[in-house]
């Protein structure tokens, strides 16, 4: 099993160190989805690094909790996180998006590599979670599920379909985080069709929400895990308020970095941010 | 084969007629009373579907989705990745349509193993019309990779179509119709994922049919024997995988093929098996089904009628065919 810590200096060089991995490989693929991968990367490492019961060295284990990554897209940051954990070498990260790699462009279900779900076309995740979260029930099992939305993927009708069922099932061994970062690939959400106001929607919903301020301040995200566990009868998410292209000054807020990978220049710029030698 | 050249797994006459529906329904509940470790989920239409049922007699395994279609497959999806054997039922029309990407990227790119069974397929859903008249959901499912796809013929193999499904593991599309048609096998019929099944033998026209059309392709090879025309009917319930061996011999053995469906032409059977023979063994071919339109509002059986999917609609196709034929032969083609 995979020990877990809560020690927020471990955590926040995991981070540091998956948000570099990932640039890497986005800048070898030369294309993927820059900016909601670095807006990511808290969430993703706080729930492999501190929050969920698994074990990269049997990755079928019938006890193991499950995450969805529902805003597909972002794979960068899980696959990068999934390496850190020890599911597969760190050097694979680097066949990202080329032929015969496992590491696709959008999640492909692949449980060798710790992938739970195929993702990327946006509002599905949330009913495969839902569809988890019913089976273990009917199973007396205590499994917990986490999934891991974009603010995007709120304009998908289906996604509220899912959000009902949830809420309608009282499935409060689920734990849904939105990611926050206010843009989408055609720019931001406010100019194209805003969401607002998405936590008393989900309220509305018959969700529990917590407004996390900043999802990228791992001690809050800590404390979130915990309230989680003590809401019974109802689902829970958090809004997780992020920043898109999180940790490179030239990615921040920038829509543009939506979808394209960093060029030979922006790779240095960002790893010398990032703490890291080119 | 009898006398009369039937397969001996099939009624010498048409037996009675049945909703394979109401098959579906208590072939769940059966399932479910020998412990398979299945769910079923419905879009709010449990009592047409029959899955109410199951619901009735397991309702902690049985999950109403509400109108929630694509929800209702994703959730499958989930159910199926923790291992349950997830059966998720609407009518055709929107199991395939409203709900296709979601059948797409959650359960058959996965290759998950969700049982898609629909209901309310083709014209014969009657007095709805158009908007839930699926013509096109075998081409919809046929189309996706790892998906395979039934449509039983009767009351007998639709039993055995359920519990197949529940034996071989991965994603599969069930058509099944709404209206009572006669059922036309014996208790000694065999159902196999990606067999075709020769009903009856013959040696001037191959009809190749699914669902409720092999009944009607049975009665068509009545009349055209009245002709003298020797007519070969094949039940092509799996139409994928389909089976290509046989498709081949007898289409070879007749050098005349009919296709009949009660479905789009285009992307169903007469797609499928035009598919093969234009690779394996080109073959003049005439497609019963629906011709590239919509239905319409009226009686499901008069429909049939009504758009030239009965008996004596083959039988005029194959005839036709064997006239071109002859004529071919005449100026030495």
């Amino acid at each position: 099993m995979f020990k877990t810590t809560s020690d927020v200096n471990v955590l926040k060089e995991v981070a540091r160190k998956v948000r570099i991995d990932l640039l890497k490989a986005l800048h070898r693929a030369k294309s993927g989805h820059t900016g909601g991968s670095l807006s990511s990367v808290e969430i993703i490492v706080s729930i492999y690094f501190s929050e969920m019961r698994h074990d990269p060295g049997n990755p079928r284990w019938e006890d193991r909790d499950r995450f969805i990554l529902s805003k597909g897209h972002g794979v960068p940051a899980l696959y990068s996180t999934l390496a850190h954990a020890g599911y597969f070498d760190a050097s694979e990260l680097m066949t990202l998006r080329q032929l015969d790699s496992r590491l696709q462009g959008h999640p492909e279900y692949d449980l060798d590599i710790g992938i739970e779900a195929s993702t990327g076309s946006l509002g599905h995740g949330l009913s495969t979670a839902n569809g988890m979260a019913l089976a273990f029930k009917l199973d007396g099992r205590d499994n917990r599920i986490y999934v891991l939305l974009s603010d995007g993927e709120l304009q998908e009708g289906a996604t509220w379909e899912a959000i009902t069922s949830s809420s309608y099932r009282k499935l409060d061994n689920l734990c849904a985080f939105v990611d926050r970062n206010r843009f989408q690939n055609d720019g931001a959400m406010a100019d194209i069709k805003d969401i607002e106001p998405v936590d008393e929607k989900w309220r509305a919903f018959g969700w529990e929400v917590e407004n996390l301020p900043d999802g990228h301040d791992i001690p809050a995200i800590l404390k979130t895990f915990e309230k989680a566990k003590t809401v019974k009868g109802k689902p829970f998410v958090v809004i997780a308020n992020t920043v898109k292209g999180k940790g490179v000054s030239i990615f921040e807020n920038q829509g543009k970095y939506h979808g394209v990978a960093p060029s030979d220049e922006e790779l240095e710029i960002a790893l010398k941010e990032l703490g890291e030698a080119a | 084969m009898s006398a009369t050249g039937l397969s001996d797994f099939v009624l010498e006459e048409p037996g009675e007629s049945t909703y394979i529906r109401e098959v579906y329904g208590k072939t769940l509940v059966e399932l479910g009373r020998e412990g398979r470790d299945i769910v079923v989920l419905d879009a709010d239409l449990t009592v047409s579907t029959k899955t109410s049922y199951f619901g009735k007699e397991f309702p902690e395994r049985f999950f109403t989705m509400g109108v929630s279609e694509q929800d209702m497959m994703a959730t499958a999806a989930g159910f199926a990745l923790s291992g349950k054997v997830p059966f998720a039922s609407t009518f055709a029309v929107f199991a395939t349509g409203r709900a296709w990407e979601h059948v797409r990227q959650s359960i058959a790119f996965p290759g998950l193993n969700v049982k898609i069974v629909a209901t309310h397929a083709g014209v014969t859903v009657g007095e709805d019309g158009a908007t839930h008249q699926a013509l096109e959901d075998v081409a919809l499912m046929r189309v996706l990779p790892n998906m395979k796809v039934i449509v039983p013929a009767d009351a007998v193999e639709t039993e055995q179509v359920i519990r197949a499904i529940v034996r071989d593991k991965g994603p599969v599309y069930v058509r099944l119709a709404r209206v009572k048609f006669p059922t036309i096998f014996n208790e000694s019929y065999h159902f196999d994922i990606g067999k075709a099944r020769i009903l009856r033998g013959g040696t001037d026209v191959t009809i190749f049919a699914i669902g409720i059309m092999v009944s009607e392709a049975l009665e068509a090879a009545r009349i055209l024997v009245k002709g003298g025309v020797s007519a070969c009917v094949v039940n092509v319930s799996s139409v994928k995988p389909i089976d290509v061996e046989t498709i081949v011999k007898t289409a070879s053995v007749t050098g005349a093929v009919v296709t009949a469906e009660d479905h789009s032409i285009i992307g169903g059977l007469g797609g499928a098996v035009s598919e093969v023979l234009g690779e394996y063994c080109p073959t003049p071919i005439k497609r019963i089904g629906m011709r590239d339109r919509f239905g319409t509002s009226g009686n499901g059986m008069k429909l049939l009628e009504h758009f030239g999917l009965k008996a004596r609609n083959i039988a005029d196709a194959a005839r036709g065919l064997l006239d071109i034929n002859r004529r071919s032969e005449s100026v030495g083609l």
